[in-house]
Protein backbone atom coordinates (compact mmCIF):
# COMPACT_ATOMS: atom_id res chain seq x y z
CA UNK A 1 0.00 0.00 0.00
CA UNK A 2 3.01 2.13 0.37
CA UNK A 3 3.24 2.95 -3.44
CA UNK A 4 -0.75 3.98 -3.37
CA UNK A 5 -1.33 7.70 -4.06
CA UNK A 6 -3.45 9.75 -1.50
CA UNK A 7 -7.10 9.98 -1.14
CA UNK A 8 -8.90 12.99 -1.75
CA UNK A 9 -12.23 14.58 -1.10
CA UNK A 10 -13.71 16.09 -4.08
CA UNK A 11 -15.98 19.15 -3.62
CA UNK A 12 -17.70 21.14 -6.74
CA UNK A 13 -19.35 24.27 -7.33
CA UNK A 14 -22.32 23.42 -9.85
CA UNK A 15 -23.65 25.76 -12.69
CA UNK A 16 -26.14 27.36 -10.33
CA UNK A 17 -24.97 26.04 -7.01
CA UNK A 18 -24.12 28.24 -4.20
CA UNK A 19 -21.72 26.45 -2.34
CA UNK A 20 -19.39 23.33 -3.19
CA UNK A 21 -20.72 20.21 -2.56
CA UNK A 22 -18.89 16.72 -1.88
CA UNK A 23 -19.13 14.43 -5.00
CA UNK A 24 -16.39 11.65 -4.32
CA UNK A 25 -13.86 10.97 -3.78
CA UNK A 26 -10.30 10.11 -5.80
CA UNK A 27 -6.54 9.11 -6.04
CA UNK A 28 -4.19 11.54 -6.98
CA UNK A 29 0.01 11.82 -6.37
CA UNK A 30 -0.46 15.84 -5.43
CA UNK A 31 -3.23 18.62 -5.03
CA UNK A 32 -2.95 20.11 -8.68
CA UNK A 33 -3.40 16.08 -10.08
CA UNK A 34 -5.92 15.52 -7.92
CA UNK A 35 -7.87 18.91 -9.76
CA UNK A 36 -6.71 17.70 -12.53
CA UNK A 37 -8.21 14.48 -12.14
CA UNK A 38 -11.44 15.54 -10.33
CA UNK A 39 -11.88 17.36 -13.94
CA UNK A 40 -11.42 14.31 -15.55
CA UNK A 41 -13.61 11.97 -13.26
CA UNK A 42 -16.00 14.76 -12.36
CA UNK A 43 -16.89 17.60 -14.73
CA UNK A 44 -16.79 16.12 -17.75
CA UNK A 45 -20.76 16.54 -18.30
CA UNK A 46 -20.58 20.59 -17.59
CA UNK A 47 -21.07 20.27 -13.79
CA UNK A 48 -19.11 22.46 -12.15
CA UNK A 49 -17.47 25.80 -12.29
CA UNK A 50 -14.91 25.32 -9.22
CA UNK A 51 -13.36 22.81 -7.43
CA UNK A 52 -11.96 21.96 -4.48
CA UNK A 53 -9.71 18.91 -3.57
CA UNK A 54 -8.62 18.01 0.22
CA UNK A 55 -6.34 15.60 0.88
CA UNK A 56 -8.77 12.48 3.02
CA UNK A 57 -6.87 12.06 5.92
CA UNK A 58 -6.99 15.65 6.51
CA UNK A 59 -10.79 15.98 7.46
CA UNK A 60 -11.90 15.42 10.83
CA UNK A 61 -15.25 13.24 11.08
CA UNK A 62 -17.69 13.14 13.83
CA UNK A 63 -18.10 9.45 15.09
CA UNK A 64 -21.23 7.74 14.53
CA UNK A 65 -21.45 6.23 18.14
CA UNK A 66 -21.53 9.75 19.14
CA UNK A 67 -24.67 10.10 17.83
CA UNK A 68 -26.48 10.32 20.76
CA UNK A 69 -24.91 13.18 22.56
CA UNK A 70 -24.56 15.05 19.67
CA UNK A 71 -27.52 15.40 17.59
CA UNK A 72 -30.29 13.78 19.61
CA UNK A 73 -30.94 16.57 22.43
CA UNK A 74 -32.12 19.48 19.04
CA UNK A 75 -34.83 16.88 18.14
CA UNK A 76 -36.94 18.00 20.81
CA UNK A 77 -36.79 21.46 20.32
CA UNK A 78 -39.18 22.14 17.13
CA UNK A 79 -38.66 25.88 18.51
CA UNK A 80 -35.48 26.20 17.04
CA UNK A 81 -36.94 26.12 13.15
CA UNK A 82 -37.53 29.05 12.18
CA UNK A 83 -41.56 27.77 10.65
CA UNK A 84 -43.59 29.94 13.08
CA UNK A 85 -42.64 33.44 11.16
CA UNK A 86 -44.71 35.16 8.26
CA UNK A 87 -41.77 35.25 5.77
CA UNK A 88 -42.54 38.63 3.65
CA UNK A 89 -42.67 37.89 -0.24
CA UNK A 90 -39.94 40.73 -0.65
CA UNK A 91 -37.44 39.02 0.89
CA UNK A 92 -37.45 36.23 -1.81
CA UNK A 93 -35.86 32.67 -1.63
CA UNK A 94 -34.28 31.82 1.85
CA UNK B 1 -1.32 21.85 -57.19
CA UNK B 2 -4.42 23.03 -57.05
CA UNK B 3 -5.08 25.20 -54.38
CA UNK B 4 -7.59 22.95 -53.34
CA UNK B 5 -5.86 20.42 -53.75
CA UNK B 6 -3.29 21.23 -51.48
CA UNK B 7 -5.89 22.58 -48.83
CA UNK B 8 -7.39 18.80 -48.75
CA UNK B 9 -3.98 17.66 -47.85
CA UNK B 10 -3.44 19.94 -45.25
CA UNK B 11 -6.34 19.12 -43.71
CA UNK B 12 -5.95 15.48 -43.81
CA UNK B 13 -3.03 16.11 -42.13
CA UNK B 14 -4.53 17.72 -39.37
CA UNK B 15 -7.40 15.06 -38.94
CA UNK B 16 -5.38 11.97 -39.77
CA UNK B 17 -3.13 13.19 -36.68
CA UNK B 18 -5.93 13.66 -34.27
CA UNK B 19 -8.04 10.29 -35.48
CA UNK B 20 -4.77 8.11 -35.29
CA UNK B 21 -3.61 9.57 -32.05
CA UNK B 22 -7.15 9.46 -30.38
CA UNK B 23 -7.54 5.29 -31.78
CA UNK B 24 -3.85 5.32 -29.96
CA UNK B 25 -4.82 6.77 -26.69
CA UNK B 26 -8.15 4.87 -26.73
CA UNK B 27 -6.40 1.47 -26.60
CA UNK B 28 -5.45 2.26 -23.13
CA UNK B 29 -9.33 2.33 -22.09
CA UNK B 30 -9.44 -0.27 -19.35
CA UNK B 31 -6.10 -0.60 -19.06
CA UNK B 32 -4.41 2.49 -17.58
CA UNK B 33 -2.57 2.05 -14.21
CA UNK B 34 -5.28 3.86 -12.47
CA UNK B 35 -8.40 4.20 -12.80
CA UNK B 36 -7.89 8.04 -12.78
CA UNK B 37 -5.69 8.10 -15.27
CA UNK B 38 -7.74 5.98 -17.37
CA UNK B 39 -10.66 8.37 -17.49
CA UNK B 40 -8.55 11.02 -18.22
CA UNK B 41 -6.87 9.08 -21.28
CA UNK B 42 -10.21 8.05 -22.80
CA UNK B 43 -11.26 12.26 -22.77
CA UNK B 44 -8.28 12.97 -24.12
CA UNK B 45 -8.77 10.13 -27.33
CA UNK B 46 -12.34 11.56 -27.24
CA UNK B 47 -11.38 15.10 -27.61
CA UNK B 48 -8.76 14.07 -30.22
CA UNK B 49 -11.84 11.95 -32.03
CA UNK B 50 -13.94 14.62 -31.66
CA UNK B 51 -11.02 17.49 -33.52
CA UNK B 52 -11.21 14.52 -36.10
CA UNK B 53 -14.78 15.01 -37.03
CA UNK B 54 -14.33 18.76 -37.64
CA UNK B 55 -11.19 18.52 -39.46
CA UNK B 56 -12.00 15.47 -41.48
CA UNK B 57 -15.35 17.09 -42.17
CA UNK B 58 -13.96 20.15 -43.70
CA UNK B 59 -11.71 17.69 -46.08
CA UNK B 60 -14.52 16.00 -47.19
CA UNK B 61 -16.12 19.44 -47.71
CA UNK B 62 -13.30 20.76 -49.44
CA UNK B 63 -12.64 17.70 -51.54
CA UNK B 64 -16.21 17.79 -53.22
CA UNK B 65 -16.39 14.09 -53.93
CA UNK B 66 -19.50 13.51 -52.15
CA UNK B 67 -17.95 11.70 -49.01
CA UNK B 68 -17.90 12.01 -45.25
CA UNK B 69 -15.53 12.65 -42.87
CA UNK B 70 -16.60 8.62 -41.78
CA UNK B 71 -15.66 7.60 -45.37
CA UNK B 72 -12.32 9.48 -45.23
CA UNK B 73 -11.74 7.50 -41.41
CA UNK B 74 -13.09 4.57 -42.29
CA UNK B 75 -12.75 3.81 -46.01
CA UNK B 76 -8.94 4.98 -46.83
CA UNK B 77 -6.14 2.40 -46.85
CA UNK B 78 -2.46 3.03 -45.01
CA UNK B 79 -1.28 4.87 -48.20
CA UNK B 80 -3.36 7.47 -47.96
CA UNK B 81 -3.42 9.02 -44.59
CA UNK B 82 -1.66 11.96 -44.12
CA UNK B 83 -0.85 11.54 -40.67
CA UNK B 84 3.18 12.12 -38.99
CA UNK B 85 4.23 8.65 -38.56
CA UNK B 86 4.91 10.03 -34.20
CA UNK B 87 0.80 9.12 -33.78
CA UNK B 88 0.77 5.83 -35.20
CA UNK B 89 4.42 4.19 -33.25
CA UNK B 90 2.56 1.43 -30.87
CA UNK B 91 1.91 3.03 -27.09
CA UNK B 92 4.58 1.52 -25.44
CA UNK B 93 4.40 1.40 -21.72
CA UNK B 94 2.64 4.50 -20.06
CA UNK B 95 5.53 6.58 -20.33
CA UNK B 96 5.99 6.16 -23.64
CA UNK B 97 2.60 7.27 -24.24
CA UNK B 98 2.45 10.25 -22.14
CA UNK B 99 6.03 11.30 -23.85
CA UNK B 100 4.45 11.22 -27.17
CA UNK B 101 1.43 12.86 -26.10
CA UNK B 102 3.62 15.73 -24.46
CA UNK B 103 5.35 15.65 -27.65
CA UNK B 104 2.44 15.91 -30.00
CA UNK B 105 0.25 17.83 -27.31
CA UNK B 106 3.69 20.68 -27.63
CA UNK B 107 3.33 20.98 -31.53
CA UNK B 108 -0.76 20.93 -31.91
CA UNK B 109 -0.83 24.16 -29.14
CA UNK B 110 1.42 25.70 -31.06
CA UNK B 111 -0.13 24.75 -34.74
CA UNK B 112 -3.76 25.85 -33.35
CA UNK B 113 -2.26 29.18 -32.06
CA UNK B 114 -1.56 29.85 -35.18
CA UNK B 115 -4.40 28.11 -37.32
CA UNK B 116 -6.83 30.49 -35.45
CA UNK B 117 -5.24 33.51 -37.26
CA UNK B 118 -6.14 31.36 -40.57
CA UNK B 119 -7.21 33.46 -43.85
CA UNK B 120 -10.08 30.53 -44.20
CA UNK B 121 -12.84 31.37 -41.21
CA UNK B 122 -13.51 27.05 -40.95
CA UNK B 123 -10.11 26.76 -40.40
CA UNK B 124 -9.81 29.08 -37.46
CA UNK B 125 -13.20 28.36 -35.85
CA UNK B 126 -12.17 24.31 -35.89
CA UNK B 127 -8.43 25.66 -34.35
CA UNK B 128 -10.37 28.02 -31.48
CA UNK B 129 -12.64 25.31 -30.39
CA UNK B 130 -10.06 22.35 -30.63
CA UNK B 131 -7.39 24.82 -28.83
CA UNK B 132 -9.06 24.80 -25.17
CA UNK B 133 -8.93 21.04 -25.22
CA UNK B 134 -5.23 20.78 -26.62
CA UNK B 135 -4.32 23.57 -23.87
CA UNK B 136 -5.64 21.25 -21.29
CA UNK B 137 -3.64 18.33 -22.74
CA UNK B 138 -0.30 19.89 -22.63
CA UNK B 139 -0.87 20.86 -19.26
CA UNK B 140 -2.05 17.47 -17.94
CA UNK B 141 1.16 15.56 -20.64
CA UNK B 142 3.68 18.34 -19.47
CA UNK B 143 3.00 17.72 -15.82
CA UNK B 144 3.17 13.63 -16.16
CA UNK B 145 6.21 14.17 -17.69
CA UNK B 146 7.84 15.86 -15.02
CA UNK B 147 6.42 14.07 -12.60
CA UNK B 148 7.82 10.58 -13.80
CA UNK B 149 10.88 12.10 -15.44
CA UNK B 150 11.72 13.40 -12.16
CA UNK B 151 10.22 10.87 -10.11
CA UNK B 152 11.97 7.39 -9.11
CA UNK B 153 15.11 5.54 -10.60
CA UNK B 154 12.50 3.36 -12.72
CA UNK B 155 10.59 6.22 -14.00
CA UNK B 156 13.07 8.20 -14.88
CA UNK B 157 15.02 5.45 -16.72
CA UNK B 158 11.31 4.96 -18.65
CA UNK B 159 10.73 8.02 -19.73
CA UNK B 160 14.28 8.48 -20.69
CA UNK B 161 13.90 5.72 -23.12
CA UNK B 162 10.75 7.19 -24.37
CA UNK B 163 12.31 10.21 -25.44
CA UNK B 164 15.31 8.35 -27.05
CA UNK B 165 12.78 6.06 -28.73
CA UNK B 166 10.68 8.85 -30.12
CA UNK B 167 12.85 11.74 -30.89
CA UNK B 168 13.44 10.48 -33.97
CA UNK B 169 9.81 11.40 -34.99
CA UNK B 170 9.62 14.69 -33.93
CA UNK B 171 11.85 16.57 -37.16
CA UNK B 172 8.93 15.26 -39.42
CA UNK B 173 6.35 17.63 -37.71
CA UNK B 174 8.83 20.25 -39.32
CA UNK B 175 9.23 19.22 -42.71
CA UNK B 176 7.73 21.69 -45.27
CA UNK B 177 6.96 20.58 -48.66
CA UNK B 178 4.87 21.94 -51.56
CA UNK B 179 1.55 21.35 -49.97
CA UNK B 180 2.58 23.53 -46.81
CA UNK B 181 3.82 26.22 -49.50
CA UNK B 182 0.58 26.90 -50.84
CA UNK B 183 -1.27 26.95 -47.04
CA UNK B 184 1.52 29.90 -46.81
CA UNK B 185 0.90 31.53 -49.76
CA UNK B 186 -3.13 31.35 -49.19
CA UNK B 187 -2.92 32.31 -45.32
CA UNK B 188 -4.33 29.39 -44.27
CA UNK B 189 -1.41 27.86 -42.11
CA UNK B 190 2.11 28.75 -40.84
CA UNK B 191 5.33 26.86 -42.58
CA UNK B 192 6.06 24.29 -40.34
CA UNK B 193 9.62 24.97 -40.01
CA UNK B 194 8.58 27.62 -38.26
CA UNK B 195 7.06 26.49 -35.48
CA UNK B 196 10.32 24.43 -34.49
CA UNK B 197 11.82 27.40 -32.28
CA UNK B 198 9.32 27.70 -29.94
CA UNK B 199 8.66 24.36 -29.74
CA UNK B 200 12.67 23.75 -29.09
CA UNK B 201 11.63 26.20 -26.06
CA UNK B 202 8.48 24.83 -24.64
CA UNK B 203 9.73 20.87 -24.89
CA UNK B 204 13.43 21.67 -23.59
CA UNK B 205 11.97 23.78 -20.81
CA UNK B 206 9.48 20.85 -19.40
CA UNK B 207 11.97 18.03 -20.33
CA UNK B 208 15.32 19.89 -18.32
CA UNK B 209 12.12 20.47 -15.69
CA UNK B 210 11.60 16.38 -15.79
CA UNK B 211 15.33 16.00 -15.76
CA UNK B 212 16.01 14.29 -18.69
CA UNK B 213 18.11 14.32 -21.66
CA UNK B 214 16.95 15.95 -24.99
CA UNK B 215 18.95 13.58 -28.09
CA UNK B 216 21.38 15.42 -30.17
CA UNK B 217 20.44 13.63 -33.19
CA UNK B 218 18.60 15.56 -35.32
CA UNK B 219 17.85 12.39 -37.01
CA UNK B 220 13.75 12.21 -38.78
CA UNK B 221 12.13 9.61 -39.84
CA UNK B 222 9.87 10.90 -42.54
CA UNK B 223 6.84 9.40 -44.86
CA UNK B 224 3.74 9.79 -43.09
CA UNK B 225 2.44 13.03 -43.70
CA UNK B 226 3.24 12.39 -47.37
CA UNK B 227 2.42 9.27 -47.58
CA UNK B 228 5.19 8.70 -49.05
CA UNK B 229 6.27 5.48 -46.38
CA UNK B 230 4.14 5.07 -43.33
CA UNK B 231 5.43 2.38 -40.78
CA UNK B 232 4.37 -1.13 -40.47
CA UNK B 233 2.20 -0.21 -37.44
CA UNK B 234 -0.49 1.83 -39.31
CA UNK B 235 -1.73 -1.14 -41.18
CA UNK B 236 -2.18 -2.83 -38.29
CA UNK B 237 -3.81 -0.50 -36.49
CA UNK B 238 -6.26 0.38 -39.58
CA UNK B 239 -7.26 -3.27 -39.39
CA UNK B 240 -8.86 -2.94 -35.95
CA UNK B 241 -9.99 0.75 -36.46
CA UNK B 242 -11.84 0.00 -39.64
CA UNK B 243 -13.13 -4.01 -39.18
CA UNK B 244 -16.73 -3.09 -38.44
CA UNK B 245 -16.67 -0.81 -41.51
CA UNK B 246 -14.83 -3.25 -43.89
CA UNK B 247 -16.89 -6.51 -42.47
CA UNK B 248 -20.48 -4.55 -42.90
CA UNK B 249 -20.19 -2.30 -45.38
CA UNK B 250 -22.17 1.13 -44.32
CA UNK B 251 -23.52 0.12 -41.17
CA UNK B 252 -24.85 2.17 -38.72
CA UNK B 253 -26.30 2.36 -35.55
Amino acid sequence: MKNEWPLWEIFIRGQHGMSHRHVGSLHAPDAEMAIKNARDVYTRRNEGVSIWVVEANNISASSPSDKGPLYEPSESKVYRHPTFFDIPDEVGAM
Amino acid sequence: MACEDAFTQFLLRMGDNTLILGHRVSEWCGHAPVLEEDIALANTALDLIGQTQMWLGLAAEVQGEGKSADDLAFLRDAWDFRNVLLMEVPNGDFGRTLMRQFLFDAWHSIQLGRLMKSSDDRVAAIAEKASKEVAYHLERSADTVVGLGDGTEESHRRMQEALDYLWPYIGEMFQSDETDAEMVKAGIAPDPASLREEYDTLVSRVLTEATLTIPESRFAHKGGRTGAMHTEHLGHLLTQMQWLQRAYPGAKW
